[in-house]
């Protein structure tokens, strides 16, 4: 009985997916919106990258707002898993071959996220994927050393200063530029070279920051949290 | 109807959808309810990634060799919707983190991961 509406419900939304692919036809030619920033991105924000130039410049208010949504994701996890007090952890060794790797691979990480923000206005890659590498590197750390004390405190002043900086740039686009967020505050440069497009590398480095610091925190959060026996 | 790479992506996309759909009205373990949501989610990103495609364009970036700033609008497909799903990632990756909290919690309290077992909104 139960599973029947189940099926009943896939079945409708299948036949609605089905409907959507029946009109699909493949475009030919790029839409006014995408012609615009296709057109536009090389003189207007001087970044390789047109994704970056949308997510970093364009619509730059957006992504304040997903920082913060990811902020607040940290945050609100925080304060649920700490409710009841913290409990004494313990939890078995991990293999010797998970530390020796995590030892091998956590710096190589690191550096890794490091170059993918940096660059994140020249090739594919950004703030939030360097923060989401970043964060990986933090979670080997963890993998391989579940009792390791994460210092919280680094992990918040970090992110607390690097979004605070990011609104600063932002405040002073409205100031000396177009707008809030305008990335022209700094000069543009040559396309393509590493110290160009504006303020973009400074705005994605610091996201790449905040992400990164967000995604250890939501780690260490979930690691502390007492032992958890699982039922599955 | 040829088959193209975005017709193909769009089908899996749906398939994934379907497959998390069906996941999360059938299992009751409140894991795996989280991991079909993942799985529908990631579908949808797939779908709407998809949805950017131009036949015999590459990505949006400048390299100076086959996309150059000249030639961007007629060599590299739509960047919007890339945009639009690097956010939907980061959401749907905070989303999934608060909901394993909220099982981790429930998990505490009741020592139970089955949904069968909590039926205090249940009418």
């Amino acid at each position: 009985m139960k599973n029947s509406i189940a099926i009943l419900l896939v079945l409708a939304f299948g036949f609605f997916l089905v409907h959507i692919l029946q009109l699909y036809h493949t475009q030919e030619t790029l839409n006014k919106t995408a012609t615009y920033y296709n057109t536009n991105t090389p003189a207007e924000v001087g970044a390789a990258n047109v994704v970056t130039a949308i997510v970093v410049t364009y619509r730059g208010l957006d992504t304040l707002g997903e920082v913060t949504v990811l902020f607040l994701t940290a945050m609100i996890l925080g304060y649920i898993l700490r409710q009841g007090g913290k409990e004494k952890v313990t939890k078995n060794n991990t293999s010797e071959i998970l530390i020796t790797a995590a030892n091998v691979l956590i710096p190589g990480s690191i550096v890794l996220g490091v170059y993918v923000f940096i660059n994140g206005h020249l090739t594919p890659g950004g703030g939030f994927q360097g923060g989401a590498i970043i964060g990986t590197a933090i979670t080997l750390m963890i993998l391989a050393n579940p009792m390791r004390t994460i210092r919280e405190g680094l992990l918040h002043m970090v992110e607390s200063i690097s979004g605070f900086f990011y609104v600063l740039i932002g405040l002073a686009g409205l100031l000396f530029a177009g707008g809030f967020l305008d990335n022209r505050i700094l000069p543009l440069g040559t396309l393509g070279d590493l110290f160009s497009a504006g303020a973009i590398p400074l705005i994605y480095s610091l996201i790449g920051l905040k992400v990164g610091t967000e995604i250890s925190s939501i780690i260490a959060n979930i690691n502390e949290t007492g032992n958890n026996t699982v039922k599955l | 109807m040829t088959l193209t790479i975005d017709k193909v992506a769009l089908v899996l996309g749906m398939i994934l959808m379907l497959i998390g759909l069906w996941g999360g009205f059938t299992r009751t373990n409140l894991l795996k309810i989280i991991l079909s949501f993942s799985i529908f989610d990631t579908g949808l990103n797939i779908l709407i990634v998809a949805l950017g495609y131009l036949p015999g364009r590459t990505a949006p970036i400048i390299d100076g060799n086959v996309v150059t700033a000249e030639n961007l609008a007629v060599k590299a497909i739509d960047p919007v919707p890339q945009a639009l799903v690097l956010t939907a990632i980061v959401i749907g990756f905070g989303v999934t983190a608060l909901m394993l909290a909220y099982a981790l919690k429930m998990n505490q309290h009741r020592k139970s991961l089955d949904i069968n077992h909590y039926t205090d909104l249940k009418w």
